[in-house]
């Protein structure tokens, strides 16, 4: 099955439509050398949609087209058109021909007709011109002037044999149907005679128009089922694809300031580049704050940096902020960042999506915030909003952007975001901020729930702000509660007294230990030279003991010799003779032992 | 050749006065059904009711195509008539004879 499905993608050549998203949806664009049926109520973006297709064909490849419009005459086409940057009033000098195919309300209808005196027209002005490209626009305008199935049939026939003889690139028709309450009898035949149906809708949701478009039918291919948003900016219709099944983001290690020192100490070395940061909390609880310090940060370090803000012009947040200790204008100024505030009513949340793409493809910036991202919820329904913050999300991830996002919650607990948008799950770090009101006091509180791929602090900080910008204070539990505000510095002036009081204890106690010491020192120093005295005098008593003996062998030596003694006294007399050599070389220490032993066997 | 001209001399008949000379072009597809169909019945048409008074051509669209553009036209058959004013202009196969005589400007003929 995966086999032959992949073999037909082979087969089958596309032509790309140049039209953001569609593309990436019908893998490659619309059938090449087959024709199209775009099928949709009014102002769903089917004309929109052709005539984008017929421009970037005659702009990007220089093939031209021809465009019958049916339903509205070509003067109100190319003025419906002139918001777009497409420059289509030289296009139609040239590469383009529109045909008028407007039947004039003043033209009398007598019995049948058919097509085949325009398709021979077109066909002469095809080859004048060297079209590639066609669009029949409103098909079922003229269809339904014929009053008569069959012969509504009949030239559905016979466009179809047309379009197969006369080969062009790619075949666009249009027609107003929407499956149940179609006007063209021959819709069902409609739909089976071209090779690929794109359905168009556009709906009210909550007074917001959005739009969409879904790919019903590819003959040989495979493509993205399912209904996808649509947006209009100045370079046309775009259509927002879905990120590709598999996320193929590379992961940085490269670790950036989430604002402040201690912030980043407690997410364990600051935020990841390219990470997401969501940052949740009731209104007053200093999410702007942190979002701007941030920024202030990126600034600083000359990246870069977008700041999305709803509702209140950016010029206040700046001021704001500046009684905070954060300084936004310089930056502003410098051209590092660029701050916008946009409206939140009437917009559909697709509409702030594309205004946030063309803002990152103006600026790129490295780091962004958008405070609130909740905004985009304001107009259109919470699903829309919900993919569009999603979108936004991976959008800033595929660019590499740091971004960090605010988002209001109605209760106290981080848990009911989880009925907003969404957006804590696919969030890599995730700040929640409270309020702790406590003995009169309301304080701010920050808790990191959770920062993915790094160490974090489980800690609950509390948030203090002054004019030096805000800084994360620590908190005390004593009985159970957290203590903050004033109990907090109660709590910690009695710490600090402690402190100051164990330390002069130690103090004190380190002192005596160093007085012991030197006394102990200099009792070893007395008894030492103690020691060095006796052992003098020890040494002393040998020497004279020693000499004692010699002079009494000397003495007897001399006895002998006036007496006339016999020989054995004279080994006695040779023994002793080395011992006096000894003691005239000064040797000392044991030697005076030694003398002794001689000494006792000398007699 | 397809393109054909008919120029009839004004022959006073019975029936009220028709001085004026109608002229007409109509724009065919070769031999579509609808186009054979709609020279017959502009042909019975103006046979009854205009007598000689009027100048028809016929063009066709497959030979002349870009001409037929240049005229603004669209579907065939298509009947324009040029003059007396007010120009008029018929699509069809002209099978409906009360619509083709009222945007010619011939008045019915009293039953």
């Amino acid at each position: 099955m995966n086999a032959t499905k992949s073999a037909a993608h082979q087969l089958l050549p596309k032509i790309a439509t140049g039209i953001p998203g569609f593309d990436e949806l019908s893998h490659g664009g619309l059938p090449r050398y087959r024709t199209s049926l775009l099928k949709g109520g009014p102002g769903s973006g089917k004309t929109v949609f052709a005539l984008q297709s017929l421009v970037n064909a005659a702009r990007r490849r220089q093939e031209p087209g021809i465009f019958v419009a049916f339903e509205e005459s070509t003067r109100q086409i190319v003025a419906n058109a002139a918001s777009f940057d497409w420059g289509l009033p030289a296009l139609a000098g040239s590469k383009l021909f529109f045909l008028d195919a407007k039947l004039s309300p003043d033209v009398v209808k007598s019995g049948e007709f058919d097509l085949s005196g325009m398709l021979a027209m077109l066909k002469a002005k095809k080859e004048e011109i060297g079209a590639k490209w066609i669009v029949f626009d409103g098909i079922d305008v003229l269809l339904t002037l014929l009053q008569n199935p069959i012969a509504e049939m009949r030239e559905i026939y016979r466009i179809r044999d047309w379009l197969a003889d006369n080969e062009m690139n790619a075949a666009i028709i249009t027609a107003k149907m929407d499956g149940a309450g179609s006007e063209i009898v021959n819709y069902g035949f409609m739909q089976f005679m071209v090779d690929c149906v794109i359905r168009f809708e556009r709906r009210l949701e909550h007074g917001v128009a959005l739009h969409r478009i879904q790919i019903t039918k590819y003959r040989g291919s495979d493509f993205v089922a399912g209904e996808y948003p649509v947006s209009f900016g100045p370079a046309g219709m775009e259509v927002d694809a879905p990120e590709p099944a598999e996320i193929k983001q590379v992961a940085s290690g490269e670790r950036i300031s989430a604002g402040f020192e201690r912030l980043d100490k407690m997410l364990g070395g600051g935020l990841f580049r390219g990470s997401s940061t969501l940052i949740t909390g009731v209104p007053g609880t200093s999410k702007t704050t942190l979002a701007g310090k941030f920024v202030e940060a990126a600034c600083g370090r000359g990246e870069r940096t977008l700041f999305v803000s709803f509702d209140e012009s950016a010029d206040r947040i700046a001021r704001n902020l500046s009684s905070v200790g954060i300084q936004l204008k310089a930056c502003v100024k410098s051209g590092l960042l660029r701050m916008y505030s946009a409206r939140t009513e009437t917009i559909g949340a697709e509409d702030h999506l594309v205004k946030l793409k063309a803002l990152i493809r103006e600026h790129r910036p490295r780091c962004m915030v958008i405070d609130p991202i909740s905004a985009i919820a304001k107009a259109g329904g919470i699903a829309a909003a919900r993919a569009v913050a999603n979108r936004f999300i991976y959008l800033a991830k595929g660019e590499k952007i740091t971004v960090m996002v605010t988002a209001i919650n109605e209760g106290d607990e981080p848990e009911t975001e989880a009925t907003d948008l969404q957006i804590s799950t696919i969030a890599d770090t995730w700040i929640h901020l409270s309020y702790l009101i406590r003995s009169g006091e309301r304080n701010r509180a920050l808790t990191i729930i959770k920062s993915r791929g790094t160490w974090h602090s489980n800690q609950v900080r509390e948030l203090v702000l002054s004019d030096a910008g805000p800084m994360l204070a620590d908190v005390y539990t004593a009985g159970g509660e957290v203590l903050m505000g004033t109990l907090r510095w109660e709590k910690e002036s009695e710490e600090k007294a402690k402190t100051l009081q164990r330390r002069t204890e130690f103090d004190h106690k380190r002192h005596e230990l160093q007085a012991a010491e030197a006394d102990t020192r200099a009792r070893i120093k007395v008894l030492q030279q103690d020691l060095e005295r006796q052992r003098l005098e020890l040494e002393k008593y040998s020497s004279d003991n020693e000499a004692r003996i010699v002079s009494s062998i000397d003495r007897e030596q001399e006895l002998r010799r006036i007496r006339s003694a016999d020989p054995a006294g004279r080994a006695a007399i040779r023994i002793a003779a080395p011992l006096a050599k000894r003691r005239a070389s000064g040797s000392s220490g044991n030697s005076g032992r030694k003398n002794k032993k001689d000494a006792q066997v000398a007699p | 050749m397809r393109k054909l001209r008919r120029k009839k001399a004004n022959r006073s008949a019975s029936g009220p006065a028709v001085m004026t000379i109608v002229v007409m072009r109509l724009y065919i597809a070769n031999n579509a059904p609808n186009s054979v169909r709609a020279i017959a019945n502009l042909e019975a048409i103006c046979k009854e009711h205009l007598k000689d008074n009027f100048k028809l051509e016929i063009i066709d669209v497959l030979e002349y195509p870009l001409r037929a553009l240049a005229d603004g036209i669209l579907v065939t058959p298509s009947l324009a008539k040029m003059s007396p004013s007010p120009a008029a202009k018929i699509v069809g196969n002209l099978s409906d004879k009360r619509s083709v005589l009222h945007a010619l400007g011939i008045p019915e003929p009293v039953a």
